[in-house]
This record gives C-alpha cells, structure tokens and sequence, in this order.
C-alpha cells in the first residue's frame, strides 16, 4: 500500500491512460468532457476489464476526441458511425471490451439508428453518452437532446420540437444497464461506468455535461461553475425510475440515477449459441428460450 | 501574464513549516490549468483558494491554502477537466 501511494503521486493518475503528446487538449476552460475522462480512468482500474484488450470508439464531435486521447487501441470513426465500428469490432474480435465514447449528437442525431438497433440486438458494447444539449463541436446548433425552449444557433427563438429521453429510448430499445448523472456527480459517474462495463450486453450511461461556450453562453446560463453549481442543486438522485417519467425540462430538475440492470442475452451469445447449433453442438435450444423470455418480459 | 512558473506545485513545498499531519497531499500542475473553479468549488475539505495570478495562458489557477486539511480524497483530481490537479493520501505509517 505505502508504495502505491507513494509512486502514484507524482504524476496525475490519469495521465497513464492518456496520449500525454497530446496534452493539453482542445476542450474550453470549464468543459465537462475532461471530467467524464476522470471518471473513466477511475473505473477502467475497478472494473473487471482487461486494459490491454480495451478499445474506445468515438464518433465526430468535441466529445468525439476522447478517442484520440485515451492511449488504448481507440478508434476516431466517421461521424455517427461509432456503434457500427464498435459492433463489428466486438464481433470479430470476441475477447475486447469495447466502449462508444461519443456525443448525444454522434450517438442519437445521425447516429440514432445504429443506436437504437444495437440496443435491440443487445449488442456487447458500453456507449458512454457526454450529453451537452448541443452539436458542440459545429458551432451550438439544437440536437435532438436540446430541451424545448432552450436556444441553439439554429434555435434562435427556442427549440420547439420535444427532445429525446435518452435513457427511456434505450431502454425500450432493450439495453441491459440504463443510468444517468450529470458532471457534478464524478462518484457516480465512476460506479454507473464500472457496472455498465461489468455487463454483458448493451449498457448506455449518459452524462450531462456544461457546454459553457456554446451551450451555457448562449442561454444566458453562466459558467462551467455556475453551471455545476445548478447540477448540484437540481439533480434529483431517483434509482429505479420508470424511464418513462424522466424527460428533461429546460433548466428543470434533472433526475439522475440507475434505472435499469437487467440480463437477456447478448448479440455476442445469441450469434454464438446460434453458429454453435449450425456446427452441431446443440446450444441454441437454451439461449433461444432466454431470448424469448426477455421478450416477453419487455412487453 | 506572468511568466514561466514552476510546472508543480505540491502542498508540501507551499506549507513549508505546516504541520505534517495532513492526511493527504494535493499536487498542482498550474501550466496546464484553466481556471474553470471546479476544484476550489468542490473540495469538501476548503483545502484550495483561486489564486490572484495567472498562468503563462491568462488563467488564474488554484493555490493551497490548507495543505494541512487535505484527506488525499482525489475529488479535485476527479473535477478538474484538464488533469492538472490531483489528491493522493499519505502513506500511513507502519
Ligand atoms: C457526416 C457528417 N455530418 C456532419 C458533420 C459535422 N459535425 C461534426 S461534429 C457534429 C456534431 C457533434 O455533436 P455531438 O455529437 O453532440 O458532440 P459534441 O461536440 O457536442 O461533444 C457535426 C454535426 C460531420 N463531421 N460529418
Ligand atoms: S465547445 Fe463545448 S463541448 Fe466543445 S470543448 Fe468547448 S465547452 Fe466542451
Ligand atoms: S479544476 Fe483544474 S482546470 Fe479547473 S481551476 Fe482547478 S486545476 Fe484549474
Ligand atoms: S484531495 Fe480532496 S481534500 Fe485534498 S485538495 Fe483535493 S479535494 Fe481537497
Ligand atoms: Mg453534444
């Protein structure tokens, strides 16, 4: 213990997961992104994963550099694409734990549909959602997260349209770990990413997080402080709600916390039981009935 | 803007003549900072104060003020979006 101690505080522990060339990195003063990558270098430690079989992908965005960051085999994919990239590397590549790394923009705008399918196959990957209310990186513009009212640059009087509910989408598409917090909450954070890697299956956490140069600057919401500030008083910790009731509201309290954990089985195990079968060894007969249930259960 | 400053500043050097009882050490890398608060704003244990100077890149960044409250939590090092903070505990002693 005494030399862990001691060799671990000479340099931050983070930096042994980063790309320290790269350092510092291009997110403004306040961004909550470098947090969520706190976090993660805490819970890749606690987690039951392999470092040398851990790959990261991302999509295109501010959020989407987290990749190029994170000195693991990672991949910066084209823009909304990180959960196919992810899929097919999971799927040749068995032994990896893989983990999307991206933005509410790359993850439920463009890349909503290969979001909700891989949530449906139960497809073996933890997507790992920095949830800033806007596409950041193009300049503010509305996503579809934008709560209604809040202004984006292509919202100049408010947004209009309802937003998604991020953990309630994947939900009913069928992810097996379901949880949301915002940046205030780095312990959370920390414990919700150590049990979604922990899964087997589609687990999505989701993490709320300022903007403050586009986001926060432009509705007039102050600092990255300020804005943490507002998270530590208006989060409402609500462990197993119904994802139903827990849309977000512009500058309404956000409600955080683990909604689902459940087990149904994996892309990864179905394709194996069902390949297995074809070969003869007679494994479907079990997984299939498995996967039946969960249906039901899902109804 | 000031000039060229040392890249790490522990609570060690800065409380020189502290009692040594701290529980924890937090350790600064203000080059890298960019004054966003977060740190000084979270400590749960009042450890940090933003300093009145700057970085080399126009920041104020977090000072120790309490080297001998710091418990080595690591919140601070969870915070800051840069990685230039971070609290380890002290070896205990055997
Ligand atoms: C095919 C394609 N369309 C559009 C873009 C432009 N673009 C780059 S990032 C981005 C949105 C990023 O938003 P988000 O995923 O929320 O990430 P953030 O920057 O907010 O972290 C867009 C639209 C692109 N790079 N490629
Ligand atoms: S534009 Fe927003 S999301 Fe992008 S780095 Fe700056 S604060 Fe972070
Ligand atoms: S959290 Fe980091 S970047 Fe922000 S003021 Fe503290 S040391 Fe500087
Ligand atoms: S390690 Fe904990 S107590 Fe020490 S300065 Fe950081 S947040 Fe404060
Ligand atoms: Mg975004």
């Amino acid at each position: 213990m005494t030399d862990v101690a001691e060799t671990c505080v000479q340099e931050n522990p983070v930096e042994r997961y980063l790309r320290m060339d790269r350092i510092p990195h291009i997110w403004c003063p306040g961004c909550g992104i470098g947090t969520t990558v706190n976090c993660f270098a805490r819970a890749i430690e606690q987690a039951d994963v392999d470092l040398e079989k851990l790959a990261i992908v991302s999509g295109i965005g501010c959020t989407g550099r987290v990749a190029g960051y994170l000195n693991f085999d990672s991949f910066h994919t084209t823009h909304g694409r990180a959960i196919p990239f992810a899929t097919g590397l999971k799927l040749a590549n068995p032994d990896l734990k893989v983990v999307v790394y991206s933005g509410d923009g790359d993850l439920v705008a463009i890349g909503g549909n290969h979001f909700i399918h891989a949530a449906r196959r139960n497809a073996d990957l933890t997507v790992i959602c920095v949830n800033n209310f806007n596409y950041a990186m193009t300049g503010g513009q509305a996503a579809p997260t934008t709560p209604l009212d809040a202004m984006g640059t292509t919202a100049p009087y408010g947004v209009c349209e309802r937003p998604f509910n991020l953990p309630f989408l994947a939900k009913s598409c069928g992810a097996v770990y379901v949880a949301r917090w915002t940046t205030y909450h780095v312990r959370q954070i920390t414990k919700a990413m150590v049990e979604a890697m922990n899964k087997d299956g589609f687990s999505f956490v989701e993490i709320i997080s300022p903007c403050p140069t586009l986001y926060e600057r432009r509705n007039r919401l102050g600092s990255g402080l300020d804005r943490m500030k507002w998270f530590k008083e208006n989060s409402v910790i609500k462990n197993g709600s119904d994802t139903r009731n827990i849309d977000i509201a512009y500058q309404q309290p956000i409600i955080c916390g683990k909604f689902v954990d459940i087990d149904r089985p994996s892309l990864l195990e179905v394709t194996e039981a069902k390949i297995g079968d074809i070969r003869g060894k007679q494994r479907w007969a079990d997984v299939s009935r498995r996967q039946k249930k969960s249906i039901e259960q899902t109804e | 803007m000031a000039k060229e400053s040392a890249t790490s500043v522990s609570s060690e050097e800065k409380s020189a003549g502290a009692p040594k009882k701290a529980r924890g050490q937090v350790y600064i890398l203000q080059e890298r900072c960019k004054g966003c608060g977060y740190c000084v704003e979270f400590c749960p244990l009042g450890v940090l104060v933003m300093s009145s100077r700057f970085n080399a890149k126009g920041y104020h960044y977090p000072e120790v003020a309490h080297a001998e409250k710091c418990s080595g939590c690591d919140l601070c090092g969870m915070y800051c979006p840069d990685f230039s903070i971070h609290g380890a505990r002290r070896p205990t002693k055997e």
